[in-house]
């Protein structure tokens, strides 16, 4: 991945100011930051039709999570009346479980947990992967060899396997448990990837420059190199979120996990176990609901990840802003939607 | 030839760290499986003398002797091919998944196989077509289906074709009283009973990977060598089979195997919701009943199997993309 001009801009900007020993104030720092991290790409993000979609899709959930869980009741068992069907009663608008329970209730309250299962696990498999990836990549020999090594075998033990052994075992409740739990050996993928386009910058000559000026591996690391893997590292941050989902619902689904947390899987086995959707397709709407939560949520984050490829996709970028010919660089698709299927 | 020794000794040593991990897991964890299997048996009524010998039989391991004499044993006996005793399923370990292996393998196998099939073409067509209704179209189903996770369409494809419109079997591997052989009858039975588990990893799954043949075919179609052969005016079905295809698709071996792989984790699963007893449906029913031996066995099979296909994918890379040098050295520095 080359820098972007403005990018490379603000390589030379400190290179400048830590040789004439002043230091950028942390306004200007954050508003750089804001500009380059935030404005630019949201600019651009605001483009595609992807991300907006994504976005907005997003954005439902966290509101579920926050207004709603806030604002709409807990479901309990009678709290209606038992076995209602969609759009019967506006008291419970997607009908009520064989107990009674608000089905739109239990889909509402279980949006919180996972929330803070998806960031979790997101901020713990990409943050583990920026750290072991970049050490690994930027500072070669003996330590890459032995971060690298590490990675593989986290590699190649099973994570759903694992995450299930070790569910049993600790039988956590904490949903922040839970998303690091998944993610277990999640990053170990991610890291690897990340190390290969660490080996590719660590030439770059602004990086070549603060090693020459006698700056520390870690200052290199986080003002040279990790801003430049930023844009993958979101991208991957959002696929990690969607594993997250998936592996959760199904964990649940199965009832490994502890049943005192709720989850759209747990009400895909109540349905499917209890309510009997299979057999008389009569509770089929109790299996859709949480179907189509899980599903809303996937895509959200699908559509985002592909998306902000698009923005951050340097070339890409050109192209969108009404540049050059079009002869895109597909490698960070192919690998994202390689690691979408693990 | 370095390279091939050096990532032998690596897949090796894999293996062995989750060996060492599983027994890790058996004998150290507080409050782990051991004791917990210790206060299952007493609470039974067996004397102390007579569960050290129960333990030892089921999972090879031998309370009263030190941690490494217990572990030097694990090992060798794993390397013997004795997994250990099952506890709630009067088997062993190693014949419970010698019978479950090899249908678990049939479904991830297939599955793969047509996942790569329908990609290849799918991707290729809408690369073809770049900026098309169909390519625009087809890209948005693609992203569609793969927001489904495999396991919910699996519960919708049981509702739709198993109980409502009754055309295939919902559970097992076979229908009871069809005896396993060279039939018509039971090859008809077990693909009736496989065609949904596969159908939902192929139609969840191929999206995906259609979209990655159609980001290589893209990038091949931009290559300079395709438009020289255009220039040389190559026939069109010359460049597209000798010239496009190939490139495209050659970077798409490696996630093959891999995938397999991945399948294979996801097994528990996939043949919960379709009781179809395989590898992931013991693993499921060891968890549940808090089975250990039967569940690191497994678990270990799993592995072996992942780190087996990646351990195969690395190697041939090399030999059948020419452009990939025996694999890392493009990125040593």
């Amino acid at each position: 991945m080359k820098p972007t001009e403005s990018e490379s801009v603000s390589g030379e900007f400190s290179f400048e100011t830590t040789s004439s020993d002043v230091e950028v104030t942390w306004g200007e720092r954050l508003r750089d930051f804001y500009e380059e991290f935030i404005y630019k790409p949201g600019l651009v993000a605001w483009n595609d039709r992807r991300t907006k979609i994504g976005g907005a899709i997003l954005m439902v959930y966290v509101l579920m999570a926050t207004v709603g869980a806030w604002f709409y009741r807990v479901p309990t068992s009678n709290q209606a009346t038992r076995g209602l069907r969609p759009f019967e009663v506006w008291s419970a608008p997607l009908g009520s479980t064989a107990s009674g329970e608000d089905i739109l209730a239990m889909v509402i309250h279980a949006t919180p947990s996972m929330l803070i299962m998806i960031a979790t696990g997101g901020v713990f498999a990409t943050g583990v992967a920026v750290l072991i990836g970049t050490v690994a990549g930027y500072k070669g020999g003996i330590v890459d060899r032995g971060l690298t090594s590490f990675s593989d075998v986290m590699m190649s033990i099973p994570g759903l396997p694992l995450v299930m052994v070790l569910a049993v075992v600790f039988s956590p409740t904490n949903p922040a448990v839970i998303g690091i739990l998944i993610t277990i050996n999640y990053w170990a993928g991610l890291a690897r990837a990340i190390r290969s386009q660490v080996l590719t910058l660590r030439e770059n000559s602004y990086v070549e420059a603060s090693r020459t000026m006698g700056a520390s591996t870690p200052r290199i690391l986080f003002k040279d190199i990790i801003p430049n893997l930023m844009p993958y590292v979101l991208v991957n941050f959002a696929n990690a979120a969607r594993y997250v989902v998936f592996t959760s619902v199904g964990l649940y689904y199965l009832g490994i996990l502890p049943t005192s947390v709720a989850n759209w899987g747990l009400q895909l086995n109540n349905a499917y176990k209890q309510a009997g959707a299979l057999v008389g397709t009569g509770a089929l709407y109790q299996l859709i609901v949480p179907m189509l939560a899980i599903m809303g949520i996937a895509l959200a984050l699908i559509l985002l990840s592909q998306g902000l490829d698009r923005v951050f996709n340097p070339r890409v970028r050109t192209r969108l802003a009404g540049g050059s010919e079009s002869t895109t660089s597909n490698e960070d698709e192919t690998t994202a939607s390689n690691e979408v299927m693990t | 030839m370095n390279y091939y020794v050096e990532r032998t000794i690596r897949a090796l040593l894999t293996v062995w760290l989750v060996i060492t991990l599983t027994f890790g897991m058996i004998r150290l964890l507080p409050g782990g499986p051991l004791v917990q299997l210790r206060a299952e048996l007493s609470r039974q009524g067996y004397s102390a003398s007579r569960i050290n010998a129960l333990i030892e039989n089921y999972q090879n391991v031998q309370p009263d002797q030190p941690l490494y004499v217990q572990y030097f044993d694990y090992v060798t006996s794993l390397l013997q091919g004795d997994l250990g005793q099952s506890i709630t399923n009067p088997n062993s370990v190693a014949s419970i998944i010698g019978d479950a292996l090899p249908w678990t393998m049939f479904i991830m196998i297939t599955s793969v196989v047509l996942i790569f099939a329908i990609a290849i073409v799918w991707g290729a067509v809408m690369a073809y077509r770049e900026g098309s209704t169909f390519d625009v179209a087809s890209s948005s189903v693609s992203i569609l289906l793969g927001s489904m996770p495999f396991y919910v369409l699996a519960i919708g494809l049981v509702v739709l074709f198993s109980y409502k419109f009754q055309i295939l079997p919902a559970r097992y591997r076979t229908s009871p009283g069809v005896e396993a052989g060279l039939s018509v009858k039971f090859i008809v039975d077990a693909l009736r009973h496989a065609a949904l588990p596969i159908a939902s990893l192929v139609i969840t799954g191929a999206g995906l990977q259609a979209l990655a043949m159609r980001g290589n075919s893209i990038s091949v179609l931009g290559e300079d060598y395709v438009r020289v052969a255009r220039l040389r005016g190559l026939s069109d079905r010359r460049i597209s089979t000798r010239y496009v295809a190939r490139n495209a698709i050659l970077p798409m071996y490696t996630g093959f195997l891999t995938l397999i792989g991945f399948y294979f984790g996801g097994s528990p699963i996939l043949e919960e919701v379709f009781t179809y007893p395989g590898i992931g449906y013991y693993l499921f029913q060891a968890l549940e009943n808090r089975d250990y031996p039967l569940m690191m066995g497994i678990f270990l099979v799993i592995t072996i199997a992942l780190v087996l296909s990646v351990y195969i994918a690395d190697l041939t890379y090399g030999k059948i993309d020419p452009r990939i040098k025996s694999g890392e050295s493009s990125e040593t520095y």
